[in-house]
């Protein structure tokens, strides 16, 4: 009884060892993200649709918003885009888009051809303010609060599910309040 | 095979010491090989060697986000490519290694680095050879302990017969 005791005890650690390792495995899916919690990056950009004025993050202080990382090089980015006009048609939360690494006039005509869901594009030519929001492969969408804390972060094309499991429930309470 | 007799008394040994050998050489090649690779995908040259090294050193340690097991170094991926771009800069500009470390973790998070840094979450990951080499240690120092009073109690009555 006692020989056994140790290697079945071993055995027993190893596999709870191995069990949490999978059930946490990055490869499953997304990375948590260090961002979530903090304050979005600060960023100042050209506007995608009129290059003379600027989009910076100090102008969208102070109200909800979608943070979404697209291009039009980005196969996923196509596959959500229909989603995101849905988004724009329930006038929940506004969208910012972030053209990442792009070709301008190739992005305002994927959104003259598809339909411009965003309230304003800023443009990341050189893809450095993509980097400070940690952003590994588009399209990403970040959650950000009135205060500017990130409090979700979605990687891949967004879907109905993502927007009414995980999205809607924590603009909820401000939805709410509204009415 | 030509083996004389007295060689084929240790050809057990011998042949088993050839393959431990060859699967060394193998891991070393493999180790080995995707250093050379790099020269191909990243062709970057600082100005200094000292900070080409230290350049060199923390784009292998760093992970490319899209192409999990490869480093920033080795990867062809854009992402890569402008994260090596940010190492340069940051270097350029007088940065330390571990100013470019937090760079990345604060963006990326811990598992940008393919060396864990030692926190608290991550001190099991260190400590764990240690504590397993002590464990095994112990155990193998009581298992030799007990074959060896084994044998003192097998000898006894033999030594006995012997002397009489």
């Amino acid at each position: 009884m006692n020989r056994f005791a140790l290697p079945v005890g071993v055995f027993g650690l190893l596999v709870v060892v191995l069990a949490i390792g999978i059930k946490h495995s990055p490869n499953k899916g997304t990375i948590m993200s260090p961002l979530l919690g903090k304050p979005a990056p600060q960023f100042s950009l050209p506007n995608l649709t009129d290059p003379a004025r600027v989009v910076s993050s100090a102008g969208l202080k102070g109200r909800w918003y979608l943070f979404n990382v697209w291009g039009t090089w980005c196969g996923e980015c196509r596959a959500e885009h229909e989603m995101l006009l849905e988004v724009r048609r329930a006038a929940v939360v506004p969208l910012v888009g972030l053209d990442w690494k792009d070709d301008d006039a190739q992005a305002l005509s994927w959104l003259a051809q598809l339909g411009n869901p965003y309230d304003v594009v800023a443009v990341d030519r050189s893809g450095r303010t993509a980097i400070d929001w940690g952003v590994y492969g588009a399209p990403e969408t970040f959650l950000v609060n009135p205060q500017g804390i990130v409090v979700f972060k979605h990687v891949g094309a967004l879907t109905p599910d993502v927007w009414t499991r995980d999205i809607l429930p924590r603009l909820a309470p401000r939805a709410a309040a509204k009415s | 095979m030509r083996h004389s007799r007295g060689a084929q008394r240790v050809r057990g040994p011998v042949s088993s010491a050839a393959v431990l050998l060859g699967l060394l050489g193998a891991g070393a090649i493999g180790v080995l090989a995707p250093q050379r690779l790099a020269c191909a995908v990243d062709t970057t040259q600082l100005p200094d060697p000292a900070l080409q090294a230290r350049y060199s050193g923390l784009t292998h340690e760093l992970r490319c986000m899209q192409c999990q097991n490869e480093a920033i170094a080795d990867s062809p991926v854009d992402l890569a490519a402008d994260l090596r771009r940010e190492v340069r800069d940051m270097l350029l500009a007088g940065k330390s290694d571990d100013d470019v470390r937090n760079f990345m973790a604060a963006r990326y998070g811990d598992f940008i680095l393919f060396r864990p840094r030692f926190l608290l979450r991550t001190a099991w990951l260190w400590l764990a050879p240690g504590v397993l080499l002590l464990v095994g240690a112990f155990v193998s120092w009581r298992i030799v302990r007990a074959r060896t009073a084994l044998v003192s109690q097998d000898n006894a009555p033999l030594e006995e017969d012997v002397s009489r």
